[in-house]
């Protein structure tokens, strides 16, 4: 296994293999870096909603498919269906918040647990069916790189700089926007089309990140590098580039791990990898870690008993 | 398209006809009118509630009026914004947001830099001169997180320095800052006026509205009174927005 691991943590492990750690990598560090911005307006969970709410439109794409003759395999139909089923969840929501007395976090729960149940209906129901080849489709839940073929990988790394270049271009606007919308707003930044910008990327990070990450996992992608990142710089444009590093180390271990473990499932995979920075951040980093924290009290502590002892 | 009211006089800076805004059909502003002459430096005062802090924002575009007509240097306020700076109160951002004193300024500098537009080294020399404004340059670097509440009023009345506004519009500016940043702020604006820049500020210490400010308005939802200082900051009319009571401060 270790040999196996090693292999594919240095892209022997195969030309496909290569590619699809190539893929993730590209993925992680768009991801991470769009999270970063996601997180700090606020819109993690407004991200996590739109994942589980992709769900149905898979297995609609699916069954479109089949009926019209295919497997239902292709994965930027997939996708198609997956990103329409998302905005549809994204209107209703903001539907909900700004025509009923839900707040934003209540109804981003039922709509995210409604479209996420409707979705494995939609699953079941076709895997009872028994036509095309849905087998690939559970691999949407928790990510998988098995079957995963060289034009998905190409897809998701070139998506993955169309995002990040995207990224570089309006990161003023965005920063500004989430730092103070009002004041950006009368420095003529449109903070409306700046937050559908945001929301978009996000949207495409995890569109991307939906085959490698899964949809019920892809927010640990978008939200936990931004917080490790945090805690290791005070500059917008340092986190971004810092929490895009660890996404994409993350990407590229998970997936070689899923290579190594035929059986271990990319997301959870990927998610422990960045959880295990986010922990390890949270002890050593410098001024907001734990360590240098409690140091910071010591030392303190200290110099508050020899200045009493001098008095 | 011609412009069918004829161009204001230049020597207002802001003028408010009927302003009124609602929150949820409860008016929190009602028929306000107001004008405000280049150069001068106005206290907006009335009680909690009063709804000053939401005339300053509907007045910007921030929130929607129900009705009513805003004017900056005689163009519609969406077409004078680039000559407009706003500082608002301090509680609105989230301080803990990563960012250095420093790049909150440069944020002023939106509309020179745009998209892309490098961060030239004038621009940069422009920043730090703003700081320094404000007694702030050796915190540039620092992150605005770790900074105490008046130095976050001096970087956010630094980052409406470094848009070089004619009319700067503050809410609330010295709310919970302690004396010497008050003394710091209130210089650069009376700096700022003496250049014929124009300040409004929404006010709550009654006792210095004097030696601060040549004009007041007070309102409480409607404008109760507007002018001087001296003509307007009288105990009679400031008890129309307060009530009577502890107003024995002010001149009869």
């Amino acid at each position: 296994m270790t040999d196996a691991l090693l292999q594919a943590l240095l892209f022997q492990a195969g030309y496909n293999a290569a590619l699809v750690s190539l893929g993730a990598a590209l993925l992680g560090l768009a991801a991470g870096a769009v999270g970063a911005f996601t997180t700090l307006r606020r819109r993690a969970l407004t991200s996590d909603a739109m994942a589980h709410a992709t769900l149905p439109g898979i297995g609609i794409a699916f069954l479109l498919m089949t009926a019209a003759g295919g497997d239902g395999r292709s994965l930027p139909i997939l996708l198609v269906g997956a990103g329409l089923s998302a905005v549809l969840g994204l209107v209703l929501l903001q539907r909900l918040t700004d025509t009923t007395r839900l707040t934003e976090d209540t109804a981003t729960g039922a709509i995210l647990s409604s479209f996420y149940g409707a979705g494995v209906v939609l699953l079941t129901v076709i895997q009872n069916l028994s036509i095309g080849r849905p087998a690939g489709l559970e691999g949407f839940l928790l990510g998988s790189t098995a079957g995963m073929l060289r034009a998905d990988a190409l897809l998701i790394a070139g998506g993955g700089a169309v995002i990040l270049g995207l990224l570089a271009l309006l990161r003023r606007p965005l920063a500004m926007t989430a730092f103070d919308p009002a004041h950006a707003r009368l420095m003529g930044v449109n903070t409306r089309a700046a937050d559908m910008a945001l929301l978009l990327l996000t949207l495409a990070c995890v569109l991307l990140g939906l085959r490698v990450v899964g949809l019920i996992l892809i927010v640990a992608l978008l939200i936990t590098p931004a917080l490790t990142a945090r805690l290791w710089s005070n500059r917008i444009g340092v986190v971004a580039l810092l929490a895009g590093a660890i996404g994409a180390v993350a990407g590229h271990v998970g997936a070689a791990l899923s290579f190594a473990l035929p059986d271990l499932p990319t997301g959870p995979a990927i998610v422990l990898i960045t959880f295990t920075a986010f922990l390890a951040s949270v002890l050593l980093a410098p001024g907001r870690g734990v360590i240098a924290r409690a140091l910071a009290r010591v030392r303190l502590a200290r110099g508050l008993r020899k200045g009493g002892a001098r008095a | 398209m011609v412009d069918p009211t004829p161009l204001a006089v230049p020597e207002t800076a802001l003028t408010l006809s009927g302003l009124t805004v609602a929150y949820a059909g409860m008016a929190a502003v009602e028929d306000a009118s107001a004008r405000f002459p280049v150069g001068t430096m106005t206290a907006i005062i009335g009680p909690n509630g009063a709804g000053k802090s939401t005339l300053l924002k509907a007045a910007l575009g921030l929130i929607p009026a129900v009705a009513g007509e805003v004017r900056a240097f005689g163009k519609p306020v969406a077409a004078s914004l680039g000559r407009i700076a706003y500082v608002p109160q301090r509680a609105a951002v989230d301080w803990d947001f990563p960012a250095r004193v420093i790049d909150v300024v440069r944020m002023g500098q939106y509309r020179q830099t745009g998209l892309l537009g490098r961060l030239t080294p004038g621009l940069k020399a422009q920043a730090m001169d703003c700081l320094a404004r404000l007694g702030m340059e050796d915190f540039a670097q620092r992150q605005i997180g770790a900074l105490s509440g008046g130095q976050q009023q001096r970087v956010f009345l630094a980052r409406a320095l470094a848009q070089g506004g004619d009319l700067i519009i503050l809410d609330e500016p010295f709310t919970g800052v302690d004396a010497a940043t008050e003394a710091a702020i209130i210089g650069v604006l009376h700096a700022l006026r003496a250049q014929g820049r124009t300040i409004i500020a929404v006010h709550h210490d009654l006792s210095t509205v004097p030696a601060y400010f040549d004009r007041v308005l007070l309102m409480n939802r409607r404008v109760i009174a507007e002018g001087t200082t001296a003509t307007t900051f009288r105990r009679a009319t400031v008890a129309q927005a307060y009530g009577d009571g502890l107003l024995s401060a002010i001149p009869a």
